[in-house]
């Protein structure tokens, strides 16, 4: 028995958004009599964050603080219209509506804060900690409640605004297909190391390491998140996850979480990665989606890993222990001869199921 | 269906309830209590969603007849949280990002505490074979490893003061 290690590398450019009938997503934003900005959504956090990174956006293009920011993501029925948090589309898309949104909802808090004054409301500026002041004059300022309260009470005026992104359908050029399916793209590479057992086809991942160029990385510990469970969803489709049975009959195939497998706690490899932010132009504040893209480049750079280690150019998903073994002895065989090993025991299934 | 009396302590306080014979711990948990903070998830003891504390060990709520935690004392999620004030755990898992959609943490949290209740230096094979029954679908369990053991530091530090 021996253990082989080898190393692989796969890189990825990806698309943020995907070219629909016009892919539009909208924000509408409104101030409470407290002076705190509700954002309504339809957008949907399922976990990746997004009720955090649309308030920092929010935040910042209002000079108010997070705390003083509510994502409401309502109700699709009631809420302004969103296409969805798919195709790593909810930073950018939804980003850039807020940012439009709270640059409308912004001049409004200026022009009643300016009344309140007695000022020019192109002299005033927010300070961040909840406060309206004075260019150079800081000691003429009025809090955003009194801003909020007088609005409401004294001027009769909605403190609010309306954002929408859309990005425009695109239709292929006949003569050259060219097309802008998407807006900016984000790129990633990965390096993956493995351990490949000759004797069973076990293939241990070591590492994996990745440089992520994000655009820019509004929340630095949630986009390294996202890359680490992005890059165990690639592993576990590179080694684990299939709904075929792994012989040739349907019966074994799995029926829960104790046979459809997915790498646990222990079957970690080491995670590396380095965020790298070039800006993008139409990205809110640069941002890029870094979302669907995580899982890709490590599955790739898996296979090529144990192509280093044994030789063995496995082009089917997952690379289990069998059609490792299968073209280790392949090689064996005929050395000189390289043949992928394509899932034979996977076409007979089908076979079988059809007749 | 029979109803069948249950005495048992909830999260330090004596409990008195009326179960339906057969039904699990989790159902009265979640249908008769409203203690959500224990999940549903497989319902036949794959996930650890349904994770709880009883007498000291993590067990599966979706596994437990509800008649048979008599005399026993059950720990939730709702129980770490003394005066308002977030458990170590839960404090290292909001701090390293180490809960996503959510839906696993209880169960992870509830593992954890039992392990550092038992073990308050373990390594980190032993913090991977204490949530090995648990799983999670967003994180890559990285993170949940290092908060685990970011809240073992600092509940030896807390005891270390006291």
């Amino acid at each position: 028995m021996t253990k082989k290690r080898g190393r692989g590398m796969a890189s990825v450019n990806y698309p943020t958004g995907m070219n629909l009938g016009g892919d539009p997503s909208q924000a509408l934003i409104h101030a409470t009599t407290t002076g705190s900005f509700i954002v309504t959504l339809s957008s949907v956090d399922l976990g990746q964050g997004l009720k955090t990174v649309m308030a920092q956006i929010c935040a910042e293009t209002l000079g108010v603080s997070t705390e003083n920011v509510i994502i409401d993501t309502a109700d699709t029925d009631t809420g302004p219209h969103c296409m969805g948090t798919f195709a790593s589309r909810g930073t950018h898309r939804i980003g850039n509506a807020i940012i439009m949104a709270a640059k409308e909802a912004k001049s409004v808090l200026l022009e009643v804060a300016a009344e309140e004054l007695e000022v020019d409301a192109g002299d005033l500026e927010t300070d961040g900690a909840g406060n309206i002041r004075v260019k150079g004059s800081p000691q003429k300022s009025i809090a955003i409640l009194n801003v909020a309260l007088a609005a409401h009470f004294k001027h009769g005026r909605t403190i609010s605004g309306r954002g929408i992104f859309l990005q425009p359908r695109s239709y292929p050029e006949p003569e050259t297909g060219k097309m802008t399916p998407a807006t900016c793209y984000a790129h990633a590479c990965t390096v993956a190391e493995v351990e490949v057992d000759t004797e069973t086809g076990e293939v241990q991942v070591l590492s994996l390491k990745s440089a992520y160029e994000v655009g820019r990385a509004l929340n630095p510990r949630m986009v390294e998140q996202q890359i680490i469970g992005g890059a165990w969803m690639g592993l576990s489709h590179a080694l684990y996850e299939t709904t075929e049975p792994y012989y040739p009959n349907r019966a074994h195939g799995p029926t829960d979480f104790n046979q459809y497998l997915m790498p646990g706690p222990g079957d970690l490899p080491e995670f590396s990665n380095v965020i790298i932010e070039r800006p993008a132009g139409d990205g809110p504040f640069g941002a890029k989606g870094v979302g669907e893209m995580t899982a890709n480049s490590p599955i790739p750079a898996i296979a090529n890993a144990i192509f280093d280690a044994v030789g063995v150019r496995v082009d089917s998903l997952p690379i289990t222990p069998e059609k490792v073994l299968r073209g280790i002895q392949a090689l064996a065989h005929d050395p000189e001869k390289w043949t992928p090993v394509f899932r034979k025991d996977h076409a007979q299934t089908e076979d079988a199921a059809r007749h | 269906m029979t109803k069948v009396p249950v005495q048992f302590t909830l999260n330090g306080r004596e409990q008195n309830e009326f179960v339906d014979s057969g039904s699990t711990l989790l159902a009265a948990l979640r249908d008769k209590l409203g203690l959500y903070g224990t999940k549903a998830g497989c319902h036949q003891g794959t996930c650890g969603a349904c994770t709880v504390i009883i007498d000291g060990s993590p067990q599966l709520s979706c596994l437990t007849l509800a008649e048979r935690c008599a005399g026993k004392s059950v720990t939730t999620l709702e129980g770490l949280t003394g005066n308002g004030a977030l458990h170590p755990l839960q404090q290292a898992f909001m701090e390293g990002f180490a809960a996503q959609c959510g839906f696993c943490t209880p169960g992870m949290i509830l593992a954890a505490k039992s392990l550092l209740d038992r073990n308050p230096s373990p390594s980190r094979d032993d913090v991977i074979d204490a949530i090995s029954g648990n799983i999670c679908r967003c994180t890559g369990y990285d993170p949940i490893i290092n908060a685990i053991l970011t809240a073992a530091e600092q509940l030896r530090g807390a005891r270390k003061s006291a």
